[in-house]
């Protein structure tokens, strides 16, 4: 009776083991694949250069810019005021204490190091990640508010509304965001800065058009979003609203966009995945962006597979983590009962 | 208190359907009139006009004296004195019973939240659920929905109140509860239009009947007149169908 059968196990437990084992040869499989190839085209993997792009130790040399001799060493805090008396000049070099390499008396010649220190310093490919991280947000918030406002006049009675908004959702929709990049930062951005300079005023840096030219860009598909959420909330709930005595805009705001908010949430996260990845475009106008920053990297470093493995991952876990946000935003605003 | 002159309202869709051809009627302060017809006659979209969810086209509409059709009157003003309690409830789903109920309370009539959460109560009390401020909407029996719909109208303080088909929707063991609570609020004196196509309560409670066929108003009068000898064809082919 207990005796053990292979087409019962098989039956029950035995495909799912099966599958499951499967997916993890595959997995290696692939990854195996891959390392094999690149062992063939004699590739080195030099993981261990890889941190340094996200920390390294910066070594200062304080140098004196004169010559002469050292007069007094005055303790500031932790740092030493180093005073040099030269023929007929005089200077003084605050040196952190620890890493004083001169003593009283000693002469020094232009150019000798005072004091060595090292620091540690963030690498390009972090200060990559937190450009596009900075703009991603900037660009998300934004996209919200002009999202939210263009598809409010989508489904608005007034017809100057309603079609200014159906022009900007689809002039947008209807071109590609790398031309749309070109036209903020060449066509927009030249026009905006030459009026600035003109007014005495400092330029905007790409940055700004980048990050406006996603705005827009996630902006009209947002509208789109907002406007499917709203028009997915049954009639009678604006009616009872009105009923009640309620304006427009305050229906609106208590009744229908909270109960749309819920469904326009998921969509809405899926939006702003694409504007992460989007914003590996602004490279292109000389932002240093991530995919810049790691673009940057591998001319320098000559570790493409590592660094590109690198980059992708970085955008994984900016993206994953956004999702995780926005399943915990859905889980909060369930509503309850 | 409710006076409607001449209205008209056409639907442009595929075609032009007349949904209300000069549609003429009033209701008294305390009255309780009684909207009965066949689907489709036009009788929600009167009632709908009343409070402007519909604009009628032609005609005029005067509620307390003030003609609701001028673009001058702000129409907010004017269904905060009107309670309307639809056929498919239409509660707020995102909010709780209590919620529901103090909402409008607190926006519009610029109640404290305290004294909005105690006119909720007592009106919950009224309506016979207490229990159930809690609750959400999608919690509630169909029977109970309606009832908290009725509360919110309520809620408001209304002067007149619109149902429209209040019971069509709901199983028929909790249409007595619904209709129990419209019959108290007879009883109290409040002025009701009420599309309904139940007839018991139309003999029990209505001060006037109106019955509607294809956007015009065929017969008024009352229960009596209409339920013992109707004047028109069009009215007794169908009350003996219905009845
Ligand atoms: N919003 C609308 N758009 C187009 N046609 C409508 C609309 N509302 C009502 N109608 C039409 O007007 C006529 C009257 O409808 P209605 O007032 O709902 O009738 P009843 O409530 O008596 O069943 C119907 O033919 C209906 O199809
Ligand atoms: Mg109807």
């Amino acid at each position: 009776m207990s005796s053990f059968s292979l087409t019962d196990y098989l039956r029950t437990r035995g495909w799912r083991h099966i599958s499951i084992i499967l997916f993890f040869v595959m997995m290696v499989a692939v990854i195996g694949g891959i390392y094999f190839a690149t062992q063939k085209v004699e590739y080195v993997w030099r993981w261990y250069r890889i941190p340094q792009y996200f920390f390294y130790k910066d070594t200062t040399e304080i140098r004196s810019e004169i010559g002469g001799e050292v007069v007094s060493l005055v303790p500031k805090g932790d740092q030493v005021e180093v005073a040099i008396r030269g023929v007929d000049v005089e200077e003084v070099y605050p040196v952190p204490a620890h890493s004083l390499k001169v003593s009283k008396g000693d002469y020094i010649y232009p150019g000798d190091i005072l004091g060595v220190y090292q620091k540690w310093k963030v690498g390009i490919l972090l200060i990559g990640l937190w450009i596009t991280l900075k703009v991603s947000i900037i660009a998300v918030l934004l996209g919200i508010v002009i999202g939210l406002f263009a598809g409010l006049a989508r489904v608005s009675k007034n017809p100057a509304l309603r079609w200014t908004a159906i022009t900007y959702i689809e002039l947008i929709r209807g071109s590609p965001l790398l031309v749309q990049i070109f036209i903020w930062y060449f066509v927009l951005g030249t026009m905006f800065n030459t009026l600035l300079a003109r007014q005495g005023m400092s330029q905007l840096s790409p940055l700004w058009y980048g990050v406006a030219a996603l705005a827009v860009f996630a902006g009209a598909y947002v509208a789109e979003i907002v406007r499917a959420g709203i028009q997915s909330i049954h009639r009678g709930q604006m009616e009872a609203a009105r009923s009640l005595g309620m304006t427009y805009p305050q229906s609106m705001g208590y009744i229908i966009l909270p109960q749309a908010f819920r469904r326009i949430l998921p969509p809405l996260a899926g939006q702003f995945i694409s504007l992460i990845k989007d914003s590996s475009l602004l490279g292109i106008i000389a932002v240093r962006e991530l995919t810049k920053a790691t673009r940057e990297v591998v001319t320098t470093s000559l570790q493409p597979f590592e660094l590109w493995f690198i980059c992708a991952i970085l955008y994984l876990i900016l993206t994953f983590t956004l999702s995780m946000f926005v399943q915990y935003l859905e889980r909060r605003t369930a509503i309850g009962g | 208190m409710v006076r409607a002159e001449n209205v008209y309202k056409t639907f442009y869709t595929t075609h032009k359907i007349e949904a209300l051809v000069d549609v003429s009627c009033q209701i008294d302060k305390g009255e309780v009139v009684v909207i009965i017809g066949p689907s489709g006659s036009g009788k929600s979209t009167l009632l709908r006009c009343l409070n402007m969810l519909e604009k009628a086209d032609k005609g005029h509409i005067y509620i307390d004296g003030v003609d609701i059709l001028d673009h001058k009157t702000n129409i907010n003003k004017v269904r905060e004195e009107m309670g309307m309690v639809f056929q498919s409830f239409n509660l707020f789903a995102h909010k709780t019973v209590m919620g529901n109920l103090t909402l409008a309370q607190t926006v519009v009539r610029k109640r404290s939240k305290r004294e909005a959460a105690e006119k909720a109560m007592a009106l919950l009390k009224k309506v016979g659920i207490p229990e159930k401020a809690g609750s959400y909407p999608d919690n509630l029996s169909g029977g109970q929905q309606q009832r908290v719909a009725i509360a919110r109208a309520l809620a408001m303080d209304p002067k007149v109140m619109l149902f429209d088909e209040p019971t069509s929707a709901l199983d028929p063991e909790m249409i007595g509860e619904v209709l129990d609570v419209m019959k108290a609020l007879a009883r109290e004196g409040m002025t009701m239009v009420v599309v309904t196509h139940e007839m018991g309560f139309a003999r029990e409670v209505a001060d006037r009947v109106i019955f509607m066929d294809e956007g015009k108003v065929v017969e008024v009068g009352t229960p009596e007149h209409f339920f013992r000898d109707p004047t028109h064809d069009r009215t007794k082919l169908f009350l003996s169908q219905i009845l």
